[in-house]
């Protein structure tokens, strides 16, 4: 098992709040987490389904869906920035 | 000597292009020229046609921010022959008519100054993670991603998917 700090921008913070701890089996990757807070139901999986633009970070680096995760990263979903 | 002035700051703050484009050039009697961009918040957003903007709340995820354009501003060290660079990107609630964004390149010259400072620009629309929520009278949105900004970059020879991708 790993644990990581999992943390929202803009409107997925609104809607999930800005931080959760999620423990996770080894070997999950970005894109595998993203689809099991979608798989929470409610407003997770309306706001992490697939097709919704949603980027990830993780250590604070933007990265694709097949980065693996290792235990204590913080990762992050986002939408597209609209900063400028 | 003072210690340096970080290349980047995210605040709440105004600032003052003035006091920002002096303490760019100090002491570097290389340069030749200074060139900078000045973003204001908009009455209308996008689209244009869109109701009044009364108020934009500016979001950032600190550190990765601060960090994304250190690295914007590297790469333009590498593309271009510029001297220094600054970045300054307002964060909170702001009205109508006030500043959110000051990029300021100095060089010797004014060519490679205008480029790095587009450049910076258009790289830091599309990357640097921000967010924008408008007010208007009938309520608050998220601002959309634009393709257009996507396509600025791409001038560069890199590959933006902000607004475009999944």
């Amino acid at each position: 098992m790993l644990t990581v700090q999992v943390r929202y921008f803009a409107a997925l913070r609104e809607a999930l709040g800005p931080l959760e701890a999620v423990s996770l089996p080894a070997g999950t990757t970005v894109g595998s987490l993203r689809e099991l807070l979608a798989a929470r139901g409610g407003r997770h999986a309306e706001l992490l389904a697939p097709g919704r633009p949603v980027r990830a970070a993780v250590a604070q680096a933007v990265c694709g869906d097949d980065t693996p995760l290792a235990d204590g990263d913080e990762v992050a979903f986002f939408p597209p920035v609209t900063g400028g | 000597m003072a210690a340096p002035v970080p290349r980047v700051r995210i605040q709440s703050a105004d600032f003052d292009l003035g006091t920002e484009l002096a303490a760019l050039r100090e002491g570097d009697h290389s340069v030749g020229a200074v060139a900078s961009f000045v973003g204001m918040v908009r009455e209308r957003g996008h689209p244009d046609a869109g109701e009044p903007v009364r108020e934009l709340e500016l979001e950032h995820y600190p550190g990765m921010t601060e960090k994304s354009i250190e690295a914007m501003i590297d790469s333009a060290q590498g593309r271009f022959d510029i001297r220094g660079a600054r970045v300054v990107h307002r964060v909170g609630r702001l009205q109508p008519g006030e500043q959110i964004v000051l990029v300021a390149v100095s060089s010797a010259h004014r060519g490679q100054a205008f480029q790095a400072c587009e450049f910076i620009m258009d790289y830091l629309k599309t990357h640097a993670p921000f967010w924008k929520k408008e007010s208007t009278p009938s309520g608050t949105r998220w601002v959309d991603a634009q393709v257009a900004d996507d396509e600025a970059l791409a001038r560069w020879g890199i590959e933006a998917r902000n607004a475009a991708g999944r």
